[in-house]
């Protein structure tokens, strides 16, 4: 059933992508300011909301493993969690490119840069912290609780982030200026197709990581018996 | 109607997907003594952090005298002894108790008491990891019954004890039966286990394979249990 | 109120523990001025530089200090299994986590007023001048530094790599704390006027240590038992 639904959202976002590269690399047009450059916004921002769709939903997950104590939640949590560190990666990437050819340079401590660095660098930990316990229900249960933590610190992070001053271009998204058109429809339409498309793609990752958890968790399981029976 | 002094039901431990213990179920009345024999890896330890709230069942529960472990008023009855003493090596013999007496409400006349009844009130001021062997033990024992328990968890405690000390462990817990405390031990050390016991539990590969009163048998072979309800090698 | 009562022992514990060993002060305190003393090679400050940075650099060094102490705080109960006597007595997995932060806290602000008069020396500062403020902001990022890390070295107690593994979760989480008490520590450090959002990073500290210290108090008896 699961592998039916992998192959039905590859089916869709396969085409998808490669339909927006097309699109977004010839017909679009150019910004007024930047030049062709900024073709590379059409990645940064929504890897960054694929990224950001992971890291709910892996808090959420950790939350319901420590409420139900299901091993599912925990093998749900570390998915998104792996998902959302990699699309992650891609925003921070693309946006050191986009920055090193429109500013002149490779970072710049604005805050919406150093908060997507800190979460990277937290929800790494997670990662790392899991690495390191062996017991799978410990491990589920205090990178749950990690987890948490982590959710909290990101999220008042961003909180700090609104008071400080920035160099990271403001919102464009009309959703969030409040339908004040700040870029050209065509754009803004190009946006949200790709980001379905990254998010159909990350769907994807979710589901076939899942997949291995849960044979990783039998392999363990099965070579557990085959040791107790000696 | 009062409820038992220890209830399992159905317990179940999983280390990942692996069973530890698998659907232990027993009832113990007060002043009952039980001995918990198995094999290395038969899951002795992992029934008694269970039972002591050191760790939570996958499935199913405990209940000490009808009330939660982790629940406080519970656990202030229970007394601990592990595999090691749990004992803060730096802190002097006087110092530790005071500071476990503490948390159980134990006043320090007590912690005098005891520290006289183990014959170290002599060098109650010195810190523990001046301590011989022996002295170790004591104290620890010391530390388990300061407080009155009436369930005693006991994990393997025979097994690095000394002579002295094992005397005076087996007198602690007559008086503590005697009293109306209920004992659970887990025991390589059959012969002095089999002396104090009322009960006797076997657990093989995690499963309670024989629960019943002790017998004459048991007392004089100790490897009856495991012959009759032990599997092959 | 029994849990505070249990707290206070087993912060009581941990302090006589320290003290009579020394094994983290000493060690702890040296390492925090020779970092200070690197700072001066690696910046050779001018009184302009240190108003600009001074905090920030002082909290530097706090958090490596704080981190070589909050490291102690759960793996001390390792040796004897000490940690299955306190987590099977009638003390809450709450209370076991507040004494030790308590502890943590006392150790490391301790530390930190004592490096105040060293840093006053090597870089030249009088740094008395809003004294109060300045050891009010100290005691909160302090306390955030320690409610954070008990928290984390409880759960990363039984690891191979726990050294290592402990600053590298505690830092990133503790950012958005350091940040404002970095600033804070500056301004009132060097005797300059508040900046104009003083308040602002007030607010998002104490914050912060409310959010935390409510998490750890009731995710401490989870990870706590097994």
């Amino acid at each position: 059933m699961r592998s039916k639904v992998i192959l039905a959202l590859g089916a869709i976002g396969m085409p998808l992508l490669i339909r927006n590269l097309y699109v977004l690399m010839f017909l679009v047009p150019d910004d007024m300011e930047q030049g062709p450059v900024y073709r590379i916004f059409y990645y940064h921002l929504p890897a960054f909301l694929v990224a950001a769709v992971g890291y709910l939903t892996a808090m959420v997950s950790s939350v319901m493993y420590l409420v139900k104590k299901d091993q599912k939640y925990d093998a749900i949590a570390v998915s998104a969690t792996e998902v959302a560190l990699a699309f992650a990666a891609v925003n921070l990437v693309t946006g050191m490119i986009w920055g090193r050819i429109s500013w002149g340079i490779w970072w710049a401590w604005d805050p919406r840069l150093t908060w997507a660095l800190i979460s990277w660098l937290v929800y790494f930990g997670y990662l790392m912290l899991r690495n390191a316990i062996d017991d799978p229900t410990e491990r589920a249960k205090n990178s749950a609780v990690l987890s948490i933590f982590a959710s909290a610190s990101v999220a008042i992070t961003w909180k700090a982030i609104e008071w400080w001053r920035t160099q990271h271009p403001g919102p464009v998204l009309s959703i969030r200026t409040g339908g004040v058109q700040k870029i050209d429809p065509a754009m803004e339409n190009m946006l949200y197709i790709n980001w379905l498309a990254l998010l159909l793609l990350g769907a994807i990752f979710l589901l076939v990581r899942l997949r291995q958890e849960e044979v990783q968790r039998e392999i363990d399981a099965l070579r557990r018996y085959a040791h107790a029976m000696n | 109607m009062s409820a038992p002094a220890v209830a399992a039901a159905g317990v179940w431990k999983y280390f990942g997907d692996y069973p530890a213990l698998r659907d232990v179920r027993f009832e113990l009345g007060a002043g009952e003594c039980l001995a918990l024999l198995g094999r290395n890896g038969a899951g002795k330890t992992t029934l008694l952090r269970i039972l002591g709230g050191l760790s939570g069942a996958s499935k199913g529960g405990v209940l000490i005298n009808g009330g939660e472990v982790r629940a406080s008023e519970t656990r202030a009855r229970i007394g601990w002894l592990g595999h090691s003493i749990g004992l803060y090596d730096e802190l002097s013999a006087r110092e530790n108790l005071r500071t476990f007496g503490d948390l159980y409400g134990v006043a320090s006349a007590t912690v005098s008491e005891w520290l006289q009844r183990v014959n170290l009130a002599h060098v109650a001021d010195s810190p523990v990891r001046e301590y011989s062997r022996g002295m170790r033990q004591r104290l620890a024992v010391a530390r388990a019954f300061l407080h009155g328990p009436k369930l005693l968890l006991l994990d393997e405690p025979f097994t690095s004890l000394d002579d002295r000390a094992i005397s005076l462990l087996q007198g602690l817990l007559a008086t503590a039966r005697a009293e109306g405390a209920t004992i659970i031990l887990s025991t390589h050390q059959i012969r002095e286990a089999m002396e104090l016991a009322s009960l006797v539990a076997l657990l093989d590969r995690g499963k309670l394979v024989h629960f019943g009163e002790r017998t004459a048998e048991m007392l004089n072979d100790p490897a009856y249990l495991y012959r009759t309800y032990g599997s092959a090698a | 109120m029994t849990m505070l009562r249990h707290a206070a022992t087993i912060a009581a514990k941990d302090l006589r523990s320290e003290f009579r060993t020394k094994e983290s002060i000493n060690s702890t305190l040296s390492f925090s001025v020779v970092i200070l003393l690197l700072f001066a090679f690696a910046f050779d400050p001018s009184p302009d530089m240190i108003a600009e940075f001074g905090g920030g650099l002082l909290w530097i060094v706090f958090a490596f200090a704080g981190a070589l102490i909050v490291n102690r705080s759960f793996a001390r109960e390792l040796p004897n299994d000490c940690i299955d006597v306190l987590v099977s007595s009638p003390a809450s997995g709450a209370s076991l986590f507040l004494g030790k932060a308590l502890a943590a806290f006392i150790l490391l602000f301790g530390i930190e007023c004592i490096c105040l008069p060293v840093f006053g020396i090597f870089y030249n500062v009088t740094w008395w001048r809003s004294l109060g403020g300045l050891l009010g902001v100290l005691a909160l990022g302090t306390w955030a530094m320690a409610c954070t890390g008990a928290f984390i070295s409880a759960l990363t107690v039984n690891l191979r790599l726990r050294e290592l593994m402990l600053p590298m979760l505690v830092y990133p989480i503790l950012i958005p704390a350091l940040l404002p008490v970095m600033m804070l520590t500056n301004t009132l450090l060097t005797g300059q006027p508040p900046p104009s959002d003083f308040t602002v990073w007030l607010r998002l500290l104490i914050g912060f240590n409310i959010i935390f210290t409510t998490l750890s108090v009731y995710l401490a008896e989870t990870i706590l038992v097994r």
